[in-house]
């Protein structure tokens, strides 16, 4: 398939994404007590159930590629761990930019927002092991991933155990009807550009493997 | 080669047991301790006095949105030219290979 035709999806996806981002902004109802600003939720939540499905997608082919040895599985979760990053990074800025009208602070030491943060730095931390780390990288990087992957509960569920000023779980499910459908419009669509994305980034790691391939060949 | 396997070693499974059982067992009292916060959920309204805000919010929801919308642009701009890059060297490659094993 032509690289070209490839990246056709995502951007249709994103066209559509753009086209109904003022429409969830101005045709769902304000939150009684935040107000506008609330509004960051449409992008923030789906931003982070990205990040945490990357996150799995990543500890998981991490888990295949250690205990099975399969060098696909080491590409995907490659191609995950860098996805959990740019996901996360959106997550930890619009979290504070919200977090300095409703809290009144850009940041605050609580559970959930420092477990994430560390989550962030875990799949950093892989992909700099991938980058710097040198022969056997690779296995070592693996075992981070699978670290990663087993805080993601968590993660999630920290605002239920601890006291912190972020949301619980709940809000989703308790949504207004109202508010429910730009979410889940806007879940759906990040979920699927995050699924198309991670497909064009594992195909740049097959043709990196393939031109790796063809060198070694070459020098034989 | 043998490989070094956690299922295979008993001292390192138990280790990792004993860990997570910990873990389970520090967050059930923790859970308990800790008085919830308000479970109610988000309350919509269809009116709401924008300009009576102390420190507006438009500026912030922008600023949210466009850094996500930079973010993934920016990242499937990379991906795009990584691609391509890779792509153009595969190619180059393969004509560069293909006359020297006609021979």
């Amino acid at each position: 398939m032509d690289t070209r035709k490839l990246f056709i999806l995502p951007l249709v996806a994103i066209a559509a994404m753009f086209a109904y981002a003022p429409y969830a902004i101005h045709a769902a109802p304000y939150e009684s007590t935040m107000g506008l600003v609330q509004k960051i939720f449409y992008f923030h939540v789906p931003a982070a159930m990205a990040m945490f499905l990357s996150a799995f997608v990543c500890g998981i082919a991490s888990a295949v590629f250690l205990f099975g040895r399969k060098e696909k599985a080491d590409r995907l979760a490659l191609s995950a761990a860098e996805l959990t990053v740019l996901f996360g990074l959106i997550v930890l800025i619009s979290g504070p930019l919200w977090a300095r009208k409703a809290w009144g602070v850009w940041w605050q030491w609580d559970a959930r927002l420092t477990s994430t943060l560390i989550l962030w730095l875990v799949f950093q931390a892989y992909l700099l092991l991938r980058r710097y780390g040198g022969p056997g990288s690779d296995r070592l990087a693996a075992g981070v991933a699978i670290f990663g992957a087993a805080n993601v509960p968590f993660v999630y569920w920290s605002v239920n155990v601890w006291r912190t000023l972020h949301p619980p779980t709940n809000v989703v499910r308790t949504l207004e009807p109202e508010m429910m459908w730009p979410f889940m419009w806007s879940a759906i669509a990040y979920l699927g550009l995050y699924g198309l994305m991670l497909a064009a980034r594992y195909r740049l790691e097959n043709r990196r493997a393939e031109l790796e391939e063809i060198y070694l060949a070459a020098e034989d | 080669m043998k490989r070094n396997h956690i299922l295979r070693d008993p001292r390192a499974l138990m280790t990792a047991i004993a860990m997570i059982v910990m873990l389970v067992i520090s967050v059930g009292p923790a859970s308990a301790q800790q008085p919830q916060p308000d479970q109610d959920g988000y309350v919509a309204v269809t009116d709401l006095d924008l300009a009576q805000e102390q420190l507006p919010a438009a500026p912030l929801v922008m600023a949210a949105y466009a850094i996500a919308w930079l973010a993934v642009f920016g990242y499937l701009w990379s991906i795009w030219q990584r691609l391509t890059r890779v792509e153009r060297e595969l190619a180059e490659v393969s004509r560069r290979i293909q006359p020297e094993t006609r021979r």
